[in-house]
């Protein structure tokens, strides 16, 4: 069974944002990159699967302009065979990724794809579940566990009030939670064999994808800075504080 | 223009996600509610008692029992021509079956909202809740998912009409196995007027009963971070930030918690924040309004022992 991966390469989690000033979006020049952590968590779990032979092959894919290249890099040196690039210049909306990623599924006829349940750039959480559903296929989201079993899938995933368990026929499009597993710390070695690893930049075209056929849904008309807290005050003892959540803030 | 919106519910409770999204809903159009399920009929009456709904759909099937995206989507899309907006709670539930509609309507869906501006445009939070986004929706039907906190639950009163909606044919993509459900006497976090919250700092998951003694003194619900989280301290469902609940009580207390941003984001929306801490360079004192810089094991048992709480 192939497995596709896709990912993103997003603004590195302890990195501070700014807000431009002009509003048109988040500054991301100078900016520390990674790959977006919770598909590094999907990459993690398709290389232990092909590890453990239940899969044949994992292949990385991002739609995004060279820059990305590395990401696919480190997707390469965690253990994934291959890697495809869709280049494309502008950032594309979560349907438009969906749209996309489901022709290289088909082309590259994959059973499983594993990816991140959101983005931490965008904390969209939609394109696994528009994926799955373009392709018809069964969804294990927010998933903390999986064991393929023949032609079936038991996932279990974290819901709002603890966890549950499913079982999906495959194929199926699984996204990640934080505690599937803790993705491995990529040694040197692995580093450089991932750069003699395929990494094939490709186009729409390529894949039967006119370009006309990606569309926006959405724009965006200005991008913020939230409003900040105003500042507190440091209290001295659990009594000070008592006295002031009791007789100033009213809470308790 | 009519709005759609997606209860959440257990089939014999409804979830109070379900009130916030309708209050959304009104400042959108006429709200229908669709509640689908198994043997969920006391939902659906529950629905049509509450302020500002204009008409409850209700689908009982035995696989819309566990409320699977892939069996609740094509009832959705069946409904879907008669109404503009789309509306589900941005929890897990919503989280996981809305994109799943708004693909096969071949629509943008629009994640999170904390504001609506208009009918098609919509302020939401990205980067950890760093940057807030205002998104004009471009086609003609918005699946929208709604952030709760931002909303307020919407009340009783109302006396609509629930009106039986034929069920679907299974899909059978994906079946319920079982769950393991958090169970407690405490208040639920996600609506919690107050909530305490213990981080890494705790050390254990036996240290974690401290957080737990002062959540009940407090009659509050209990939260925790990530790293609390993956320690095992306490359930997944505890944890609070960027990607977990977001939370927004009148009382946050955050104990042992460094304030990383990812942390921040699911409760910088809180009215008044505690921060106890004994590195006096967290983070969390940056959004605290009573900050105290103190050993956890010494203040918060003392808090709670204190005669000053009743
Ligand atoms: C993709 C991604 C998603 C994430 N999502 C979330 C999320 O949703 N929610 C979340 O919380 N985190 C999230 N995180 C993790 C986040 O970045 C932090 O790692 C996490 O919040 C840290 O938890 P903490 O504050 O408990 O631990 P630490 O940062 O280790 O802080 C522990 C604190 O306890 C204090 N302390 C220790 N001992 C004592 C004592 N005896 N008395 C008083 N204070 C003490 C220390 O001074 C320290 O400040 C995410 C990270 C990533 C990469």
């Amino acid at each position: 069974m192939k497995i596709i991966v896709p990912i993103k390469r997003v603004v590195d989690p302890y990195v501070s944002i700014r807000v431009k000033s002009d509003e048109t979006g988040v500054d991301t020049g100078g900016v520390k990159m990674s790959m977006n952590p919770f598909d590094e968590i999907a990459v993690e779990e398709a290389v232990q699967l092909l590890e453990a032979g239940t899969a044949t092959e994992v292949i990385a894919v991002t739609i995004a302009d060279s820059s990305s290249d590395e990401t696919l890099r480190s997707a390469l040196a965690i253990g994934a065979d291959r890697a495809i690039r869709i280049n494309c210049e502008t950032p594309l909306q979560p349907l438009s990724i969906a749209k996309v990623l489901k022709n290289i599924v088909e082309a590259e006829g994959a059973g499983l794809v594993i990816m991140g349940k959101q983005a931490i750039d965008n904390d969209n959480n939609q394109t696994g579940q528009m994926l799955s559903a373009l392709l018809g296929w069964s969804q294990g989201t927010f998933i903390s566990e999986q064991t393929i079993d023949g032609d079936t899938v038991k996932v279990t995933r974290e819901i709002d009030n603890g966890l549950e368990t499913l079982t999906l026929k495959l194929p199926a499009v699984l996204t990640t939670d934080l505690r599937l597993n803790e993705p491995r710390y990529i040694k040197l070695p692995n580093m450089m064999k991932a750069k003699k690893k395929p990494l094939d930049t490709k186009n729409f075209a390529d894949y039967g994808i006119a370009d006309d056929a990606i569309t926006a849904g959405f724009t965006v008309q200005k991008v913020q800075e939230p409003p900040t807290r105003k500042a507190g005050i440091i209290v001295d003892s659990v009594a000070e504080l008592i006295e002031k959540l009791r007789d100033e803030a009213n809470v308790i | 223009m009519s709005v759609l919106i997606i209860a959440e519910h257990n089939n014999s409770e409804l979830n109070s996600s379900t009130l916030n999204t309708i209050t959304a809903g009104t400042e959108l159009g006429d709200v229908d509610v669709l509640v689908a399920g198994e043997n969920c009929a006391d939902v659906a009456n529950a629905v049509a008692a509450i302020n500002g709904v204009n008409k409850v759909l209700h689908a009982d099937a035995s696989h819309y029992g566990h409320h699977l995206a892939e069996e609740l989507t094509p009832l959705i899309l069946g409904l879907a021509e008669n109404y503009e907006h789309i509306l589900a709670p941005a929890t897990n539930f919503g989280k996981n079956l809305a994109p799943r509609v708004a693909a096969l309507l071949d629509v943008a869906q629009i994640s999170d909202i904390t504001e609506i501006v208009s009918s098609n445009t919509f302020i939401r939070p990205i980067y950890a809740g760093n940057a807030l986004a205002t998104v004009q929706a471009l086609h003609a039907k918005k699946v929208i998912t709604i952030r709760t906190v931002s909303f307020e639950a919407a009340s009783e009163g109302g006396s609509a009409g629930v009106e039986s909606i034929s069920a679907g044919e299974q899909v059978g993509l994906s079946s319920f196995e079982g769950q393991e459900l958090t169970v407690s006497e405490r208040p639920d976090l996600a609506t919690a007027k107050t909530v305490v919250s213990g981080g890494r700092g705790l050390g254990s998951k036996e240290n974690f009963a401290i957080i737990e003694a002062l959540a009940d003194k407090l009659g509050a619900a209990v939260g925790a971070s990530r790293a609390a989280v993956d320690a095992g301290y306490i359930t997944n469902d505890k944890q609070v930030g960027q990607t977990g609940v977001v939370v927004a009580p009148d009382l946050y207390i955050a104990v042992g918690i460094s304030g990383a941003a990812q942390h921040i984001a699911g409760m910088k929306d809180s009215k008044v924040i505690v921060a106890i801490n004994k590195d006096p360079e967290a983070a969390i004192f940056n959004f605290a309004d009573y900050g105290l810089v103190a050993d956890l094991f010494d203040t918060v048992p003392e808090m709670t022992n204190s005669t000053k709480i009743s």
